[in-house]
Parts: C-alpha cells; sequence; structure tokens
C-alpha cells in the first residue's frame, strides 16, 4: 500500500499523547503553472440538481485541479440562463423527479450544444437523473398517468424506463479503464444500453447469490455508459473523491480540451485514506 | 373496562419483553400487542384529555422541540403526557401510554404532547385527530431510508390537514410555507420564523447550491427566499441571537431570553414551541412564565448535551443530515476546542455517505479536527481533506478514539466537541459513561 503522500502543511496540531492514530496528510495548492489558463468547469443546474452529493464531485474537481497547479473557473447553467461558451468539463447531478421535470426542456434546448461539445471531447460527468437526460427519454412507470415521458437529449444511447422497485446500495463496479470503482446507487429508473455506448462497467459479483446489486437496471449487469470523454453513472457517494482514477481522467481531458495538450498531472496524495476509505466502502452491506 | 383488559394484556407483554430483552424492554412489542387486541385504545386514551393532543414533526429538531413545548405547557401548570425518546411511532406512543395511565386506563394528563416521525404522524392522525400540530421543517435527511423531500413534504400535509385547531409552521421553509402547502387547511394557520437580520444565518437546503454555484461564500447570494408578503410574516419571530441571548417577538413585543441551550436551530425552534403554546393557550397564556421556561430548558439526549470530563466540557452533537449538521458546525461556532466527528452507516445512521458532501467543513479550518473515527472514518477524513481542513489522524475504533480526544484536550486546555451520527453517538456515550457520569435513558 502506498504511503507516499504530501507532508501535511504543518505539524500535527497537538502532541499525540493518546494511542496512534492513522495520519491524514492534507495536500497543497500548487502554485498556478505560469501561463496556464483556468480550467472553466459547467455544472449543469446545480440547484436543482444536487441531491446525493454532487457537490463533492464539483469540490474534488476543483481541489484536485488547484492541487496540481490548475486554477478553476466555476461556471453554473440553471433553467433559463444563457449556456456559456468554450467550456472544458461538464458535471451534472441527480435530482428529485420534480426537479427533473423542470430542467427536462431547458436541458432539451441546449442539447444540440452539448452533444456538440461530447464530440470535441469536452470531458463529462452526468449523474443518476442527469445521466438519464443526456439519453434518448426517461419513461414513468406505468400507472403513473399524471407524468409524461421527458425527452433527454441523446447525447448517451440509452434509454430509461421508471419501475415500483428500487435499486438502493452499496455498489461496486469493475471497470476496464479505472479498475473498481466504489459508490452507492439509489434509483428506480431502469437504463438500457444501445449499441452507441459502452458500460462503464460491470457490476462487482452480480448475479451471486450475495448480491442484489443493480447497475444500470438490474437485469444485465451492466452500470453507467461511456461515450467519447463523457460519462453516465448511477453512482454516488459521492464518487469522484473515493475513485480518483475517475476524476483524474476527467480532468486530464480537461487540460487536453483547454491547453491543447497532455499537461495534467495527478496530484501525488491519494495514499492510505483514499485506498481504506474505498477498501471500507466496498466491504459494507448493501 | 376494555381499557382495564388492554392496560392488563399491555404491561404483561412488557414484563416479557424485558424478561427475553434481559431487563430493557423495547417499547415495539408491548405496543404490538396493545394495537393487535384493542386497536382502538390509543384514540380513546387520548381523545379524553381536555386540552386534545399536539403532533410534532418535521426532519430536525423534533426530539428537542417537544421537550421545549412540554416544558413550556407545565410551566402553564398544565399535566402534560409525552412519548419518551425515541420512541417516536405510533407503537411507541402507546407503549408510553401504558406506562402512565392507571389500572382502568385513565390518563392523569390534561395534553398529550407527541414527537412522530414523519411517515408515523401520517398514521397517527388517522387514528387520532390532533388539536394542534408544531411542524419545524423539512430537510433532506437520509434518502435512502426517506425518498425524496417533496414526498416528507406531502406527509406533513396529511398531518397539518388532520389537525382540527391549529397549525404552526416554520413561516421560512419553503415548502410548508408554499400556498399549495397552506390553502386547504382547515386549521388556523400560523407561522413562526426569523427576522431579516438572522437570514443570512440559517441556509435552507434549497440555498446551499445557490451558494456554492459561485464557488466560494457569498455575501450577498439572496441566501433564503423568506415570506412572500407582509401578511404572512411571522408573528413569533427570532430576531436576533448573541450567544446564548436571543430576541424574540411576540405579537408586537421583543422580549428577551438567554438560554441554557445551545445551538441557533434550538433558538429557532424554541420560537415555534413557544408560537404553539401562546397561540394554543390564547388569553389564558402567562407569556413571562413561558419565557422563563424557555430559557430554563435542557437540550435532549445526544442533541447538543453539554457534559464533563475531569472538569474540561465536552458538547455532545448528534448529525443526521446535511441541515442538522450545517447547524450543529454554525452553532460550534468559532471557539477553538478539540474536535472528533465520528461517522458509522448503520440502518440508523443510513449507508450512503453522499450526505456529508453536503456540508461545508471550512468552518473547522480555522482549530482542525483532532481524530475521525467511526466504521466510515476514512470517508469523513477524505471529506475533511477536500475541505482543506487539517486532522491529526484517523482511528476508526470509538474508544481509543475517545481517549486520545480526551488526551489531547489535556494536553491543550481545550474543551472538547463530538460530532456523531445515531449509532457513533450510542458507542460514545457508553465509552464515556465508563469515565463520566452520563444521563441514561431508555
Amino acid at each position: 500500500m502506498s504511503t507516499n503522500e504530501h507532508p501535511a502543511p504543518s505539524a500535527p496540531r497537538s502532541a499525540g499523547t493518546g494511542p496512534d492514530l492513522t495520519p491524514v496528510p492534507t495536500p497543497h495548492r500548487q502554485p498556478a503553472r505560469e501561463g496556464a489558463p483556468a480550467l472553466r468547469i459547467l455544472q449543469l443546474y446545480p440547484s436543482e440538481m444536487n441531491i446525493y452529493g454532487d457537490w463533492g464531485n464539483t469540490l474534488t474537481l476543483i481541489r484536485r485541479a488547484q492541487w496540481s497547479g490548475f486554477e478553476v473557473e466555476l461556471l453554473a447553467h440553471e433553467v433559463g440562463d444563457r449556456l456559456p461558451a468554450d467550456v472544458d468539463l461538464v458535471v451534472a447531478g441527480g435530482g428529485q423527479d420534480s426537479g427533473q421535470v423542470r430542467i427536462a426542456a431547458d436541458l432539451l434546448s441546449h442539447g444540440p450544444a452539448i452533444c456538440e461539445w461530447a464530440e470535441q471531447d469536452v470531458p463529462m460527468l452526468a449523474v443518476c437523473g442527469s445521466y438519464q437526460l443526456f439519453g434518448h427519454v426517461f419513461v414513468p412507470a406505468t400507472g403513473d398517468t399524471a407524468d409524461e415521458p421527458l425527452t433527454g437529449i441523446s447525447l448517451l444511447d440509452v434509454e430509461t424506463r421508471g419501475s415500483s422497485t428500487r435499486l438502493i446500495g452499496n455498489l461496486t463496479v469493475e471497470t476496464e479503464r479505472f479498475g473498481p470503482v466504489v459508490g452507492y446507487e439509489n434509483h428506480s429508473g431502469l437504463t438500457t444500453l444501445g449499441a452507441d455506448c459502452t458500460a462503464l462497467g460491470s457490476v462487482r459479483a452480480f448475479g451471486q447469490e450475495s448480491s442484489r446489486a443493480g447497475g444500470n437496471n438490474g437485469a444485465d449487469g451492466t452500470e453507467g455508459a461511456v461515450h467519447r470523454e463523457v460519462i453516465g453513472t448511477y453512482l454516488h457517494g459521492s464518487v469522484l473523491p473515493k475513485n480518483p482514477a475517475l476524476a483524474d481522467h476527467l480532468l486530464a481531458a480537461a487540460v487536453r480540451h483547454r491547453v491543447g495538450e497532455d499537461a495534467y498531472t495527478a496530484p501525488d496524495l491519494e495514499g492510505i485514506v483514499t485506498q481504506r476509505a474505498r477498501d471500507i466502502a466496498m466491504s459494507r452491506p448493501r | 373496562m376494555r381499557s382495564a383488559l388492554t392496560v392488563a394484556a399491555g404491561r404483561a407483554a412488557r414484563r416479557l419483553a424485558r424478561l427475553r430483552g434481559g431487563g430493557r424492554g423495547g417499547s415495539a412489542f408491548p405496543g404490538l400487542v396493545v394495537e393487535r387486541i384493542d386497536p382502538g385504545f390509543l384514540a380513546r386514551t387520548l381523545e379524553e384529555l381536555p386540552l386534545g393532543v399536539v403532533v410534532v414533526s418535521g426532519t430536525n429538531g423534533k426530539t428537542t422541540t417537544t421537550k421545549i413545548l412540554v416544558e413550556l405547557l407545565r410551566s402553564q401548570g398544565l399535566r402534560v403526557f409525552t412519548n419518551p425518546t425515541g420512541s417516536n411511532f405510533v407503537r411507541g406512543v402507546a407503549a408510553a401510554l401504558l406506562t402512565e395511565v392507571d389500572a382502568r386506563g385513565r390518563l392523569a394528563a390534561d395534553i398529550a404532547v407527541l414527537e412522530l416521525d414523519e411517515a408515523h404522524a401520517v398514521h397517527f392522525v388517522r387514528q387520532v385527530r390532533p388539536r394542534a400540530s408544531l411542524l419545524l421543517n423539512v430537510m433532506r435527511d437520509q434518502l435512502d431510508r426517506f425518498g425524496e423531500i417533496d414526498h416528507t413534504a406531502d406527509l406533513l400535509h396529511t398531518v397539518a390537514k388532520a389537525s382540527t385547531e391549529l397549525v404552526v409552521l416554520n413561516g421560512d421553509d419553503p415548502r410548508l410555507s408554499a400556498p399549495r402547502f397552506t390553502d386547504d387547511l382547515g386549521a388556523r394557520v400560523e407561522r413562526f420564523g426569523i427576522g431579516e437580520g438572522l437570514r443570512r444565518v440559517f441556509l435552507s437546503d434549497d440555498d446551499l447550491r445557490r451558494e456554492d454555484a459561485g464557488g466560494a461564500m457569498l455575501e450577498d447570494a439572496g441566501l433564503g427566499a423568506g415570506p412572500a408578503d407582509d401578511t404572512q410574516t411571522p408573528a413569533t419571530r427570532l430576531e436576533a441571537i448573541d450567544g446564548r441571548r436571543a430576541r424574540i417577538l411576540v405579537d408586537g413585543a421583543e422580549h428577551e431570553v438567554e438560554f441554557v441551550l445551545p445551538g441557533v436551530h434550538n433558538m429557532l425552534n424554541a420560537t415555534g414551541a413557544l408560537a404553539l403554546a401562546s397561540s394554543l393557550l390564547g388569553a389564558d397564556a402567562d407569556l413571562p412564565a413561558l419565557l422563563r421556561a424557555l430559557a430554563h430548558v435542557r437540550a435532549a439526549f445526544g442533541r447538543g448535551e453539554m457534559l464533563e470530563v475531569d472538569g474540561v466540557p465536552l458538547e455532545l452533537a448528534l448529525v443526521k443530515n446535511p441541515a442538522g449538521f450545517r447547524m450543529s458546525l454554525l452553532s460550534a461556532g468559532t471557539d477553538p476546542a478539540e474536535t472528533m466527528i465520528a461517522i458509522n452507516d448503520e440502518y440508523a445512521d443510513g449507508r450512503d455517505m453522499s450526505w456529508l458532501w453536503d456540508v461545508d467543513f471550512s468552518a473547522l479550518r480555522a482549530s482542525g479536527v483532532h481524530v475521525v473515527s467511526g466504521v466510515r472514518a476514512y470517508d469523513m477524513a477524505l471529506r475533511l481533506r477536500y475541505d482543506e481542513v487539517l486532522v491529526d489522524g484517523v482511528e476508526t475504533d470509538l474508544g481509543p478514539a475517545v481517549r486520545s480526544l480526551i488526551d489531547a484536550a489535556r494536553a491543550s486546555g481545550r474543551p472538547m466537541r463530538i460530532f456523531c451520527t445515531y449509532t457513533a453517538m450510542l458507542a460514545v456515550r457508553a465509552q464515556l459513561s465508563r469515565i463520566t457520569h452520563v444521563e441514561t435513558v431508555l
């Protein structure tokens, strides 16, 4: 296990007279790289779509950029706003059903612009409710007559149908690009992937009796969807702090988009704290 | 006659539960027995109360607010029946009644004040229509258990609709004060809330992200929607706070109250309890006695409790959801303290750690955190790292963590403060009870 974390910025505050504690190094913000332009990170609908610790994802991106010597310009797009231009990274979170209904039309009106960004390899993270609306359609559960289907922006080749069961609990997903990704899912929409996107990964131990884990739909063992640098997932928890490989992948793509070359170096700070947070999360009951 | 049999059977069930449970009888089993053999017992017993039943519900602050309201009504010479901490469900109320009634099933009380969990409050009002309800707030709670907060607002709306005479609600809560919540209520609606000067102290979940969208704490982000027009301005308002001293407006006159109770959220909920008591009692209310009672009320179990270890003060704060955690951090203020945060993820705590990311911990940057503990200590350590709060260390085991905190406080001479989730609080209390006197609560 790696312990090569940055030293703490100052000595521990009090003398360790008690039992030995595992230290928690806190990284330094690096001085901004000379001439490096700020990364423009856009939050989509932060006041409507934020219920599953989505701020944690944004905060993780901001801090890791700062710890690697990049300034961040944080932008927010709400219903009725003009969509900002020249964006390097997009984060979009989960919302309540009512929030999803309130943003759907606005998102749809900006769909072509957001899809165009995706084709220019702007990285995006869409969690839960936003993941669903990045697909073709969200069809509410039958019997829920009040709700009309919500048309998505078709950035991801997925569609989602509401169901009466809720897929809920701790979840580990095996991915090829990022290794095991750990988080927590809580959704009743069941998502099916089309041919034009790939799953983020497969649900660990799916199909075993011990596992009732859901993923996209609880039936095919897939979780999430990926198209170019766009990642849709049901995982929160928040997903990025405990999965820095995912965060660094998004940031590397954002830096590439901003400066035109691979100039992002992940902060060297993971060590024991992140690893244990991950290991414990993976070992907890669903 | 029916009640006498029910009481006998229920008490037998309680004895049995205590025997089987090694002396610590839970309230669920005797409550279940009563519910099965005499479903009307609850309604029949409570309907005899001359001043009726008051229900207290909402996401945060139910327990302490119920305690405050009980003491306010007792200050008026009333005999008050209430349900003890941890039995805020229908069977818990039935079990509490079993303890209090005489052998014939009569309750020697004038009024009942019952704390009910939002979902159980709906079950309860189907059986017993309350005379009044006090609705505190609708906040994001553990979403893995309660689902969406719009749903929680619907539950409280059912309680408000069932209330026959009076609904007192938080006029600053965007869901409770919305026309769709209040328009179809049969009972009189009274609002309590905060004055303009305190608006930026209290953040709702809805304000949270608007503020963060700017990246830093924005001073003028239009925090708090506030009442839409003057007719909805709460008549009972918390106007100003200075430490434990508060100014409260009641019917156009300001009164100063020096609270024993810590926490700005407790002061707001105390304002709600005051609004309910004075409105329910009307001309009979003795306001000076109410204000004196308000000043003397103490926090409920684990909610901002003040303990002492070898003469060093220790504040224990239960944190259950983002708004509650934010309020506890705010109440803790900036006095330097040796701080411990203990996060478990059992069912009662909430399994999902996402909520920790909805709390801004930057207030802890100044004095740092001594130790993080609990099953999810490393999640908490990560959370603090991303808010750039220094942490001396992690110890998942609560016993050694508490001992380390005490050692650190001895070395620094600072008071101690522990923020903990529900099951972590139970474990921390058990640890502390070996070292110091801790109030025991069944």
